[in-house]
Protein backbone atom coordinates (compact mmCIF):
# COMPACT_ATOMS: atom_id res chain seq x y z
CA UNK A 1 0.00 0.00 0.00
CA UNK A 2 1.43 3.52 -1.14
CA UNK A 3 0.94 6.04 0.99
CA UNK A 4 -1.97 7.69 -1.43
CA UNK A 5 -3.76 4.87 -0.78
CA UNK A 6 -3.53 5.07 2.80
CA UNK A 7 -5.07 8.91 2.16
CA UNK A 8 -7.96 7.79 0.07
CA UNK A 9 -8.80 5.21 2.67
CA UNK A 10 -8.33 8.65 5.17
CA UNK A 11 -10.71 10.16 3.21
CA UNK A 12 -13.20 7.54 2.97
CA UNK A 13 -13.33 7.74 7.02
CA UNK A 14 -14.08 11.75 6.47
CA UNK A 15 -16.89 10.88 4.59
CA UNK A 16 -18.41 8.41 6.73
CA UNK A 17 -17.83 11.17 10.03
CA UNK A 18 -19.54 13.85 8.22
CA UNK A 19 -22.28 11.29 6.94
CA UNK A 20 -22.65 9.75 10.62
CA UNK A 21 -22.84 13.20 12.41
CA UNK A 22 -24.87 15.01 9.76
CA UNK A 23 -27.76 12.13 10.15
CA UNK A 24 -27.66 12.00 13.44
CA UNK A 25 -27.50 15.61 14.00
CA UNK A 26 -30.55 15.80 12.12
CA UNK A 27 -32.23 11.98 13.23
CA UNK A 28 -32.30 12.66 16.99
CA UNK A 29 -34.33 15.84 17.31
CA UNK A 30 -36.28 14.31 14.27
CA UNK A 31 -36.81 11.67 16.47
CA UNK A 32 -37.70 13.78 19.16
CA UNK A 33 -40.42 15.53 17.39
CA UNK A 34 -41.85 11.95 15.96
CA UNK A 35 -41.87 10.54 19.43
CA UNK A 36 -43.96 13.82 20.71
CA UNK A 37 -46.34 13.09 18.14
CA UNK A 38 -46.79 9.67 19.83
CA UNK A 39 -46.58 11.15 23.43
CA UNK A 40 -49.28 13.68 22.58
CA UNK A 41 -51.79 11.28 20.85
CA UNK A 42 -52.39 13.26 17.75
CA UNK A 43 -55.06 11.41 15.74
CA UNK A 44 -54.10 10.20 12.15
CA UNK A 45 -50.14 11.79 12.76
CA UNK A 46 -49.89 9.02 15.62
CA UNK A 47 -50.88 6.33 13.24
CA UNK A 48 -48.45 7.19 10.53
CA UNK A 49 -45.62 7.31 13.17
CA UNK A 50 -46.03 4.10 14.12
CA UNK A 51 -46.35 3.00 10.97
CA UNK A 52 -43.10 5.02 10.05
CA UNK A 53 -41.21 3.30 12.63
CA UNK A 54 -42.31 0.08 12.29
CA UNK A 55 -41.67 -0.43 8.35
CA UNK A 56 -38.00 1.23 8.60
CA UNK A 57 -36.91 -0.26 11.93
CA UNK A 58 -37.64 -3.65 10.16
CA UNK A 59 -35.73 -1.96 6.46
CA UNK A 60 -32.73 -3.11 5.46
CA UNK A 61 -30.58 -0.07 5.37
CA UNK A 62 -29.35 -1.12 1.84
CA UNK A 63 -32.73 -1.46 0.48
CA UNK A 64 -33.90 2.11 2.07
CA UNK A 65 -30.66 3.70 0.12
CA UNK A 66 -31.35 1.70 -3.72
CA UNK A 67 -35.12 3.46 -2.66
CA UNK A 68 -34.64 6.33 -2.13
CA UNK A 69 -31.59 6.85 -4.88
CA UNK A 70 -33.19 4.74 -7.56
CA UNK A 71 -37.52 5.33 -6.76
CA UNK A 72 -37.72 8.67 -5.52
CA UNK A 73 -37.01 10.43 -9.18
CA UNK A 74 -39.96 8.74 -10.44
CA UNK A 75 -42.25 10.53 -8.44
CA UNK A 76 -39.61 13.49 -9.00
CA UNK A 77 -37.88 13.93 -6.72
CA UNK A 78 -33.94 13.25 -7.83
CA UNK A 79 -31.46 13.46 -5.39
CA UNK A 80 -28.15 13.12 -5.95
CA UNK A 81 -25.78 10.15 -4.31
CA UNK A 82 -24.81 12.48 -0.95
CA UNK A 83 -28.55 14.02 -0.28
CA UNK A 84 -29.97 10.74 -1.32
CA UNK A 85 -27.02 9.11 1.25
CA UNK A 86 -27.88 11.36 4.20
CA UNK A 87 -31.89 11.31 3.53
CA UNK A 88 -31.84 7.36 4.35
CA UNK A 89 -29.15 7.30 7.12
CA UNK A 90 -31.38 10.25 8.80
CA UNK A 91 -34.89 8.53 7.91
CA UNK A 92 -33.24 5.22 9.27
CA UNK A 93 -31.81 6.74 12.68
CA UNK A 94 -34.49 8.83 13.21
CA UNK A 95 -37.18 5.45 13.33
CA UNK A 96 -34.47 4.06 15.99
CA UNK A 97 -34.77 7.45 17.80
CA UNK A 98 -38.30 7.62 18.15
CA UNK A 99 -38.63 4.64 19.76
CA UNK A 100 -35.56 5.69 22.66
CA UNK A 101 -37.44 9.60 22.89
CA UNK A 102 -40.69 7.77 23.58
CA UNK A 103 -39.60 5.08 25.88
CA UNK A 104 -37.80 7.81 28.02
CA UNK A 105 -41.19 9.97 27.82
CA UNK A 106 -43.28 7.25 28.70
CA UNK A 107 -41.12 6.63 31.69
CA UNK A 108 -40.90 10.55 32.51
CA UNK A 109 -42.32 10.68 36.44
CA UNK A 110 -45.60 12.17 36.75
CA UNK A 111 -45.11 13.90 39.59
CA UNK A 112 -42.56 16.49 38.36
CA UNK A 113 -44.80 17.39 35.52
CA UNK A 114 -47.87 18.06 38.14
CA UNK A 115 -45.32 20.03 39.95
CA UNK A 116 -44.38 22.39 37.20
CA UNK A 117 -48.46 22.76 36.18
CA UNK A 118 -48.68 23.85 39.72
CA UNK A 119 -46.24 26.17 39.59
CA UNK A 120 -47.98 27.88 36.31
CA UNK A 121 -45.24 26.85 34.20
CA UNK A 122 -46.24 27.64 30.20
CA UNK A 123 -46.54 24.67 28.03
CA UNK A 124 -42.91 25.15 26.33
CA UNK A 125 -41.33 26.46 29.66
CA UNK A 126 -42.39 23.64 30.94
CA UNK A 127 -41.19 20.71 28.17
CA UNK A 128 -37.70 22.76 28.37
CA UNK A 129 -37.18 23.26 31.37
CA UNK A 130 -39.00 19.90 33.08
CA UNK A 131 -39.38 17.36 30.73
CA UNK A 132 -36.38 17.57 28.38
CA UNK A 133 -33.22 17.99 30.88
CA UNK A 134 -34.64 14.53 32.25
CA UNK A 135 -35.29 12.97 28.76
CA UNK A 136 -31.54 13.61 27.62
CA UNK A 137 -30.36 11.79 30.67
CA UNK A 138 -32.49 8.84 30.46
CA UNK A 139 -31.92 8.38 26.75
CA UNK A 140 -28.48 9.48 26.41
CA UNK A 141 -26.78 6.22 26.60
CA UNK A 142 -29.38 4.56 24.13
CA UNK A 143 -28.66 7.49 22.04
CA UNK A 144 -24.98 6.94 21.79
CA UNK A 145 -25.09 3.38 21.34
CA UNK A 146 -28.03 4.13 18.28
CA UNK A 147 -25.01 6.74 16.77
CA UNK A 148 -22.38 3.73 17.17
CA UNK A 149 -24.93 1.35 15.32
CA UNK A 150 -25.57 4.01 12.91
CA UNK A 151 -21.51 4.55 12.12
CA UNK A 152 -21.28 1.07 11.08
CA UNK A 153 -24.78 1.25 8.45
CA UNK A 154 -23.15 3.72 7.08
CA UNK A 155 -21.42 1.24 4.61
CA UNK A 156 -24.82 1.11 3.35
CA UNK A 157 -25.09 4.16 1.05
CA UNK A 158 -21.79 2.73 -0.40
CA UNK A 159 -24.31 0.73 -2.97
CA UNK A 160 -25.39 4.50 -4.40
CA UNK A 161 -22.08 5.31 -5.09
CA UNK A 162 -20.23 7.27 -2.08
CA UNK A 163 -16.64 6.84 -1.37
CA UNK A 164 -16.84 5.98 2.64
CA UNK A 165 -14.25 3.84 4.29
CA UNK A 166 -15.53 0.10 3.25
CA UNK A 167 -15.80 1.03 -0.97
CA UNK A 168 -12.45 3.05 -0.60
CA UNK A 169 -11.05 -0.39 1.22
CA UNK A 170 -12.26 -2.20 -1.35
CA UNK A 171 -10.83 -0.09 -4.69
CA UNK A 172 -7.53 0.11 -2.97
CA UNK A 173 -7.86 -3.69 -2.41
CA UNK A 174 -8.87 -3.95 -6.05
CA UNK A 175 -6.30 -2.10 -7.59
CA UNK A 176 -3.11 -3.64 -5.65
CA UNK A 177 -4.71 -7.51 -5.40
CA UNK A 178 -4.14 -7.94 -2.08
CA UNK A 179 -7.42 -7.02 -0.02
CA UNK A 180 -6.18 -7.68 3.41
CA UNK A 181 -3.91 -4.82 4.18
CA UNK A 182 -6.36 -1.90 3.06
CA UNK A 183 -9.51 -3.60 5.51
CA UNK A 184 -7.08 -4.18 8.48
CA UNK A 185 -6.72 -0.26 7.67
CA UNK A 186 -10.57 0.38 7.65
CA UNK A 187 -11.17 -2.05 10.30
CA UNK A 188 -8.74 0.30 13.13
CA UNK A 189 -10.57 3.49 11.42
CA UNK A 190 -13.50 1.94 12.23
CA UNK A 191 -12.68 1.11 15.72
CA UNK A 192 -11.47 4.43 16.38
CA UNK A 193 -14.70 6.02 15.14
CA UNK A 194 -17.02 3.75 17.46
CA UNK A 195 -14.41 4.59 20.55
CA UNK A 196 -14.54 7.83 20.08
CA UNK A 197 -18.51 7.93 20.68
CA UNK A 198 -18.38 5.66 23.38
CA UNK A 199 -15.66 8.01 24.90
CA UNK A 200 -18.06 10.78 24.62
CA UNK A 201 -20.87 8.68 26.55
CA UNK A 202 -18.60 8.16 29.45
CA UNK A 203 -17.44 11.65 29.74
CA UNK A 204 -20.92 12.91 29.29
CA UNK A 205 -22.72 10.29 31.79
CA UNK A 206 -20.02 11.75 34.07
CA UNK A 207 -20.85 14.38 34.30
CA UNK A 208 -24.18 14.24 34.71
CA UNK A 209 -24.03 12.39 37.49
CA UNK A 210 -21.41 14.70 38.85
CA UNK A 211 -24.25 17.68 38.31
CA UNK A 212 -26.93 14.77 39.86
CA UNK A 213 -24.88 14.64 43.22
CA UNK A 214 -24.59 18.69 43.68
CA UNK B 1 -49.72 2.28 -10.69
CA UNK B 2 -47.97 -0.25 -13.83
CA UNK B 3 -44.44 -0.71 -12.37
CA UNK B 4 -46.39 -2.68 -9.47
CA UNK B 5 -48.27 -4.80 -12.14
CA UNK B 6 -44.59 -5.59 -14.13
CA UNK B 7 -43.34 -6.66 -10.70
CA UNK B 8 -46.92 -9.10 -10.05
CA UNK B 9 -45.81 -10.48 -13.50
CA UNK B 10 -42.55 -11.17 -12.39
CA UNK B 11 -43.19 -12.16 -8.85
CA UNK B 12 -41.05 -15.37 -9.28
CA UNK B 13 -37.84 -13.50 -9.13
CA UNK B 14 -38.91 -11.49 -6.01
CA UNK B 15 -40.49 -14.55 -4.74
CA UNK B 16 -36.99 -16.72 -5.33
CA UNK B 17 -34.77 -13.78 -3.44
CA UNK B 18 -37.46 -14.13 -0.68
CA UNK B 19 -37.11 -17.51 -0.49
CA UNK B 20 -33.11 -17.23 -0.44
CA UNK B 21 -33.32 -14.23 1.76
CA UNK B 22 -35.25 -16.83 4.57
CA UNK B 23 -32.87 -19.46 3.86
CA UNK B 24 -29.82 -17.79 4.57
CA UNK B 25 -31.49 -16.06 7.83
CA UNK B 26 -32.81 -19.21 8.93
CA UNK B 27 -28.87 -20.51 8.65
CA UNK B 28 -27.86 -17.29 10.02
CA UNK B 29 -30.14 -17.29 13.11
CA UNK B 30 -29.34 -21.33 13.83
CA UNK B 31 -25.63 -20.93 13.46
CA UNK B 32 -24.57 -17.55 14.89
CA UNK B 33 -27.30 -19.05 18.20
CA UNK B 34 -25.27 -21.99 18.32
CA UNK B 35 -21.75 -20.70 18.30
CA UNK B 36 -22.52 -17.79 20.17
CA UNK B 37 -24.29 -20.04 22.80
CA UNK B 38 -20.84 -22.01 22.39
CA UNK B 39 -18.51 -18.72 23.27
CA UNK B 40 -20.38 -17.64 26.18
CA UNK B 41 -18.38 -20.88 27.92
CA UNK B 42 -14.81 -19.31 27.76
CA UNK B 43 -16.21 -15.85 28.37
CA UNK B 44 -17.77 -17.25 31.80
CA UNK B 45 -14.43 -19.95 32.11
CA UNK B 46 -13.17 -17.38 34.25
CA UNK B 47 -9.70 -18.65 33.07
CA UNK B 48 -7.88 -15.84 31.59
CA UNK B 49 -6.59 -16.86 28.52
CA UNK B 50 -9.96 -17.74 26.74
CA UNK B 51 -11.75 -15.18 29.01
CA UNK B 52 -9.59 -12.71 27.00
CA UNK B 53 -9.59 -14.79 23.71
CA UNK B 54 -13.51 -14.73 23.40
CA UNK B 55 -13.44 -11.02 24.82
CA UNK B 56 -11.49 -9.93 21.39
CA UNK B 57 -13.48 -11.90 19.09
CA UNK B 58 -16.93 -10.45 20.76
CA UNK B 59 -15.36 -6.82 20.63
CA UNK B 60 -13.82 -6.97 17.36
CA UNK B 61 -17.09 -8.09 16.02
CA UNK B 62 -19.13 -5.36 17.76
CA UNK B 63 -16.14 -3.10 15.85
CA UNK B 64 -16.91 -3.75 12.23
CA UNK B 65 -19.32 -2.53 10.22
CA UNK B 66 -21.01 -6.11 8.87
CA UNK B 67 -20.48 -5.45 5.27
CA UNK B 68 -16.80 -4.86 5.69
CA UNK B 69 -16.67 -7.96 7.21
CA UNK B 70 -18.16 -9.63 4.49
CA UNK B 71 -15.88 -8.75 2.19
CA UNK B 72 -13.26 -9.46 4.26
CA UNK B 73 -14.32 -13.02 3.98
CA UNK B 74 -15.50 -13.05 0.28
CA UNK B 75 -11.87 -11.51 -0.94
CA UNK B 76 -9.76 -11.83 2.33
CA UNK B 77 -9.90 -15.63 2.42
CA UNK B 78 -8.62 -16.87 -0.46
CA UNK B 79 -5.22 -15.29 0.65
CA UNK B 80 -5.28 -17.78 2.98
CA UNK B 81 -5.98 -20.50 0.57
CA UNK B 82 -9.87 -21.12 1.22
CA UNK B 83 -11.92 -20.80 -1.48
CA UNK B 84 -15.43 -19.92 -0.92
CA UNK B 85 -18.13 -19.21 -2.80
CA UNK B 86 -20.53 -15.84 -2.51
CA UNK B 87 -23.48 -17.77 -1.38
CA UNK B 88 -21.06 -19.48 1.13
CA UNK B 89 -19.01 -16.18 2.01
CA UNK B 90 -21.87 -14.54 2.52
CA UNK B 91 -24.24 -17.29 5.03
CA UNK B 92 -20.50 -17.84 6.90
CA UNK B 93 -20.02 -13.95 7.11
CA UNK B 94 -23.41 -14.27 8.50
CA UNK B 95 -22.74 -16.62 11.13
CA UNK B 96 -19.34 -15.61 12.44
CA UNK B 97 -20.75 -11.80 12.88
CA UNK B 98 -23.82 -12.80 14.49
CA UNK B 99 -22.09 -15.33 16.88
CA UNK B 100 -20.08 -12.68 18.58
CA UNK B 101 -22.82 -10.50 19.48
CA UNK B 102 -25.55 -13.61 20.30
CA UNK B 103 -22.45 -14.43 22.74
CA UNK B 104 -22.54 -11.26 24.45
CA UNK B 105 -25.67 -11.20 25.02
CA UNK B 106 -26.40 -14.12 26.35
CA UNK B 107 -23.16 -14.05 28.84
CA UNK B 108 -25.16 -10.61 30.11
CA UNK B 109 -28.19 -13.47 31.00
CA UNK B 110 -25.81 -15.86 32.82
CA UNK B 111 -24.19 -12.75 34.90
CA UNK B 112 -27.79 -12.05 35.95
CA UNK B 113 -28.08 -16.20 37.10
CA UNK B 114 -28.93 -16.48 40.79
CA UNK B 115 -25.40 -18.03 42.09
CA UNK B 116 -27.94 -20.62 43.90
CA UNK B 117 -29.52 -22.22 41.11
CA UNK B 118 -26.18 -23.22 40.00
CA UNK B 119 -25.23 -24.44 43.34
CA UNK B 120 -28.25 -26.16 43.35
CA UNK B 121 -26.67 -27.92 40.32
CA UNK B 122 -23.59 -28.74 41.99
CA UNK B 123 -25.26 -30.52 44.89
CA UNK B 124 -27.61 -32.35 42.49
CA UNK B 125 -24.38 -33.73 41.06
CA UNK B 126 -24.32 -31.98 37.71
CA UNK B 127 -21.51 -30.17 36.51
CA UNK B 128 -19.31 -29.53 33.53
CA UNK B 129 -21.05 -29.97 30.08
CA UNK B 130 -24.43 -31.27 31.94
CA UNK B 131 -24.36 -28.55 34.30
CA UNK B 132 -24.15 -26.08 31.63
CA UNK B 133 -26.96 -27.84 28.96
CA UNK B 134 -29.65 -28.63 32.15
CA UNK B 135 -29.26 -26.03 34.37
CA UNK B 136 -27.58 -22.80 33.25
CA UNK B 137 -28.74 -22.70 29.73
CA UNK B 138 -32.50 -22.99 29.71
CA UNK B 139 -33.54 -20.12 31.75
CA UNK B 140 -30.64 -18.12 30.31
CA UNK B 141 -32.01 -18.80 26.55
CA UNK B 142 -35.04 -17.67 28.43
CA UNK B 143 -33.91 -14.59 29.71
CA UNK B 144 -32.39 -13.64 26.16
CA UNK B 145 -34.89 -14.01 24.36
CA UNK B 146 -36.20 -10.78 23.60
CA UNK B 147 -32.46 -9.86 23.23
CA UNK B 148 -32.42 -12.57 20.62
CA UNK B 149 -35.81 -11.56 18.41
CA UNK B 150 -33.78 -8.07 18.36
CA UNK B 151 -30.73 -9.96 17.12
CA UNK B 152 -32.93 -12.11 14.84
CA UNK B 153 -34.44 -8.82 12.74
CA UNK B 154 -30.71 -7.50 12.62
CA UNK B 155 -29.61 -10.85 10.76
CA UNK B 156 -32.83 -10.24 8.06
CA UNK B 157 -31.39 -6.71 8.13
CA UNK B 158 -27.47 -7.32 7.45
CA UNK B 159 -28.40 -10.20 5.00
CA UNK B 160 -29.42 -7.70 2.61
CA UNK B 161 -25.94 -6.66 2.49
CA UNK B 162 -25.00 -9.57 0.86
CA UNK B 163 -26.13 -8.27 -2.18
CA UNK B 164 -22.59 -6.88 -2.92
CA UNK B 165 -21.11 -10.00 -3.16
CA UNK B 166 -23.83 -10.85 -5.70
CA UNK B 167 -25.99 -13.28 -3.58
CA UNK B 168 -29.25 -14.10 -4.93
CA UNK B 169 -31.28 -13.01 -2.39
CA UNK B 170 -34.32 -10.20 -2.05
CA UNK B 171 -32.23 -6.88 -2.47
CA UNK B 172 -30.36 -8.44 -5.45
CA UNK B 173 -33.56 -9.99 -7.05
CA UNK B 174 -35.45 -6.21 -6.47
CA UNK B 175 -32.15 -4.52 -8.12
CA UNK B 176 -32.25 -7.00 -10.49
CA UNK B 177 -35.61 -6.45 -11.43
CA UNK B 178 -35.84 -2.88 -11.60
CA UNK B 179 -32.60 -2.90 -13.73
CA UNK B 180 -34.46 -4.88 -16.30
CA UNK B 181 -38.12 -3.46 -16.13
CA UNK B 182 -37.02 0.00 -15.03
CA UNK B 183 -39.56 -0.40 -12.14
CA UNK B 184 -37.72 0.83 -8.95
CA UNK B 185 -40.32 2.46 -6.57
CA UNK B 186 -42.42 -1.16 -7.31
CA UNK B 187 -39.56 -3.25 -7.06
CA UNK B 188 -38.28 -1.71 -3.82
CA UNK B 189 -41.75 -1.19 -2.20
CA UNK B 190 -42.34 -4.63 -2.75
CA UNK B 191 -38.88 -5.43 -1.41
CA UNK B 192 -39.93 -3.35 1.76
CA UNK B 193 -42.87 -4.90 2.36
CA UNK B 194 -41.68 -8.57 2.37
CA UNK B 195 -38.60 -7.95 5.23
CA UNK B 196 -41.51 -6.01 7.11
CA UNK B 197 -43.43 -8.88 6.80
CA UNK B 198 -40.71 -11.14 8.03
CA UNK B 199 -39.48 -8.75 10.73
CA UNK B 200 -43.04 -8.23 12.02
CA UNK B 201 -43.21 -12.15 12.08
CA UNK B 202 -40.15 -12.59 14.22
CA UNK B 203 -41.66 -10.36 16.82
CA UNK B 204 -44.70 -11.55 17.21
CA UNK B 205 -43.24 -15.04 17.31
CA UNK B 206 -40.99 -14.23 20.00
CA UNK B 207 -43.47 -12.47 21.39
CA UNK B 208 -45.62 -15.36 21.78
CA UNK B 209 -42.70 -17.53 22.81
CA UNK B 210 -41.89 -15.48 25.36
CA UNK B 211 -45.39 -15.43 26.87
CA UNK B 212 -44.74 -18.94 27.29
CA UNK B 213 -41.85 -18.51 29.36
CA UNK B 214 -42.96 -15.72 31.37
CA UNK B 215 -45.45 -18.86 32.39
CA UNK B 216 -43.13 -21.62 32.57
CA UNK B 217 -41.72 -19.25 35.50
Amino acid sequence: MTSYDYYSIAYGALATVSLSLVSIVLGVPLGLGLALIRWSRLPVLNQLVIGYVSVIRTCPTVTLALLVFYALPVVGISLEPVPAGILTLTVSTAAFNTEIWRNALVNFPRDQYDAALTFGMRRGLRFRHIVLPHIIHTSLPALVNEMTLQVKATPAVAVIGIVEITRAAIRVGARTYEPLPPFVVALVLYSLIVFAFVTMQRTVERRYALAGAH
Amino acid sequence: MNGFSIVWQHRDMILIGFQNTLIIVAIGAAGSLLIGTLLTIPLMSGRRGFVMMATAYVDAMRCVPFLLFAYLLYFGLPSFGIQLDNWWAGVAALVLYHAGYMAELLRAAWSNLSKELIEAGHAFGFSGWGLFRRIILPPVMFSALPLIGNQLIQIVKDSAFLTVIAVAELTHEATSLQTTYFVPFASFVAAVILYWITCVTIESTVGYVNRFAEERR
